[in-house]
């Protein structure tokens, strides 16, 4: 097993549970509740330095439980290492915690996962679509939306009576 | 002020200090790409910019899922449509890393050329529309007559200008055409002498010197915090460039600089990216002479199609084409990120596999979608007019950024 996943197996221990580093890629799969503590110790950590969040997406295992997976990809530029973080995500509950207050890069991130499969994320302050349309129903990359789902134009917004986005949205930043 | 606080009265009462919101876009004659700026403006200066996309989303990742891991090379050409070669090998590269296979050694060569070729007509893209934008048109013209050596350089390797499709899993399509390395050598020279006289055109230039230096300033830390890469990164000093870091095919044996600037404004985007392509040029040179000779895909009848003399002949020949066409290529269960430098920074794929036929999950991580998340912030406190240089500094293509 990786130099990373030893170390934080070492510190976090129940709170990370499972592990691999298949291809090369370090992986670890951390409880929900455990996540916020972890990523600010990926962080902060003179060892881990990870002070890039270079991609945060979801994977939707239709079918298993938990049945989403937020994934995050974090590199350090100092100690030339990346490390996966996977957090489990379940359907009834679906929500995880936001990582805008370490990395600003998660703002967006963030509010695609949400666009796309529909994962809240709490503490993220204008969680709102970011590819689709405010009118449009589901969330296109869940395992259930089917490829070829039509949905109907919208009419068209007033600027002034239903402003985009919401004002103070966006000035909150 | 925020404007929610203001009442139509206040507003009335004090029309000097009145914001007023503007929505550029989303079709903007001076933005090239689709993209929509809801402005809060105090007479010209931006006080709050909410930065909109979306508007070229086509629904890439979802596609992708749709059909077999061969199908993705044809929709990675129109993520980033300007160095759609990049892409290509990207996604070659990460599927490959899944599957477990290697290209042959004069694949990964020919990968390598071809994505500095890219490299080279999507800096060319940025800075001519970016002189052009600031009224020098001549560079504009001069810069496409320069991509357009390119272009008709990646028609002879590929067969189309654009979407190219070129890669496979387990190496490239075809050969390069025969005499390559002297017409490669040909357009090189004139692309130099283009080059040069933009410099002569640009890089002293009064106006637009004025309009880019100190614009759109953003500190080392700033940028590494919003996950900003490549010539944007490098820009404000900070040395990482995918391919000098963690290389790839084989980056390591080729000598290059990489350029970084110290302001991290516009001018100096400007700069990383026009002495980016001189390194380029030299990588591609240097491939040429490194290249061996030897076949351009592997042999591996799980993976590559055979030869149409076995198909029609033979059985077995038959049934390999047939498994790879219509169930695809398997690749084994797993999941894998593979990063590659793309013109704009970071391109990276992350990809899911099943062991089936086709991708369970591909995402791509595009690198100007960091830059744009940015660009609200760098953009406050600025002119209405540097939106224009600093959006296309950014060099956002929406192909990418929308997916």
């Amino acid at each position: 097993m990786g130099r990373l996943v030893e170390a934080l197996r070492a510190r976090f221990g129940a709170a990370i549970t499972d592990a691999h580093d298949r291809l090369g890629d370090e992986t670890i799969v951390v409880a929900r509740e455990s996540a916020p503590e972890l990523f600010r110790f990926l962080r902060d950590d003179g060892e881990m330095a990870c002070d890039f969040l270079t991609d945060l997406t979801a994977v939707d295992y239709l079918g298993k439980t938990p049945r989403f997976e937020v994934v995050c990809h974090l590199f350090s530029l100092s100690k030339r290492h990346r490390l996966r973080v996977k957090v489990p995500v379940p359907e009834d509950d679906c929500w995880a915690h936001s990582l805008t207050p370490l990395w600003k890069s998660a703002n967006w991130l963030e509010r695609e996962v949400f666009d796309m499969f529909g994962i809240r994320f709490e503490g993220h302050e204008d969680l709102r679509r970011i590819l689709m349309y405010p009118e449009f129903e589901g969330h296109p990359l869940r395992k259930d939306y089917a490829y070829n789902r039509r949905q109907p134009l919208v009419p068209e917004r007033d600027p002034v009576e239903n402003p985009w986005p919401p004002r103070g949205l966006g000035a909150a930043r | 002020m925020t404007l929610a606080a203001q009442t139509p009265e206040a507003r009335v009462a004090d029309p000097i200090r009145e914001v007023m919101e503007l929505q550029m876009g989303p079709s903007h004659p001076a933005s090239h790409g689709t993209i929509k700026f809801n402005l809060k403006l105090d007479g010209e200066t931006i006080v709050d910019c909410d930065v909109e996309i979306g508007y070229l989303h086509r629904g890439f990742e979802k596609m992708c899922e749709q059909g077999t891991w061969t199908h993705v090379f044809p929709y990675t050409d129109r993520l980033n449509y300007a160095s759609p070669l990049i892409n290509n090998v990207g996604f070659a590269l990460t599927a490959e890393k899944l599957a477990g296979i290697q290209a042959p050694e004069r694949a990964q060569w020919i990968r390598m050329l071809t994505s500095e070729i890219s490299r080279i007509t999507d800096h060319l893209t940025c800075l001519g529309m970016a002189g052009m934008e600031v009224g020098a048109f001549t560079v504009g013209l001069y810069t496409n007559e320069a991509r357009e050596y390119l272009y008709d350089l990646v028609e002879t390797i590929t067969g189309a200008r654009l979407t190219v499709s070129y890669c496979r899993l387990g190496g490239v399509v075809n050969d390069l055409p025969a005499h390559f390395g002297e017409v490669l050598k040909d357009r090189f020279a004139k692309i130099r002498a283009v080059l040069a006289d933009c410099d002569k055109l640009l890089t002293r230039n009064r106006i637009f010197v004025d309009r880019m230096s100190g614009i759109g300033r953003m500190s080392g830390e700033t940028a590494i915090s919003y996950g900003v890469t490549g010539p944007l990164l490098r820009a404000t000093g900070v040395d990482y460039d995918v391919r000098r870091q963690s290389p790839y095919l084989f980056y390591d044996q080729v000598d290059f600089e990489v350029p970084l600037g110290t302001q991290g404004d516009n001018y100096d985007r400007f700069l990383v990216r026009f002495y980016e392509m001189e390194q380029s040029m030299r990588i591609a040179e240097q491939c040429l002479e490194k290249m061996p000779a030897g076949p351009v895909m592997i042999s591996d009848s799980r993976f590559a199609l055979p030869p149409k003399r076995d198909v029609y002949n033979s059985i077995e020949g038959l049934m390999n084409h047939f498994k790879i066409v219509m169930e695809g290529i398997r690749v084994p269960a797993g999941e894998v990120y593979q990063a590659v430098e793309g013109a704009n920074g970071e391109l990276g794929f992350y990809l899911v596999s099943d062991g089936s036929g086709r991708p369970y999950r591909v995402r791509v991580r595009p690198p100007c979608f960091f830059g744009m998340a940015a660009l609200g912030d760098l953009l406050k406190g600025l002119m209405v007019a540097d939106i224009i240089t600093t959006f296309g500094m950014i060099n956002m293509i929406g192909g990418e950024c929308d997916r």
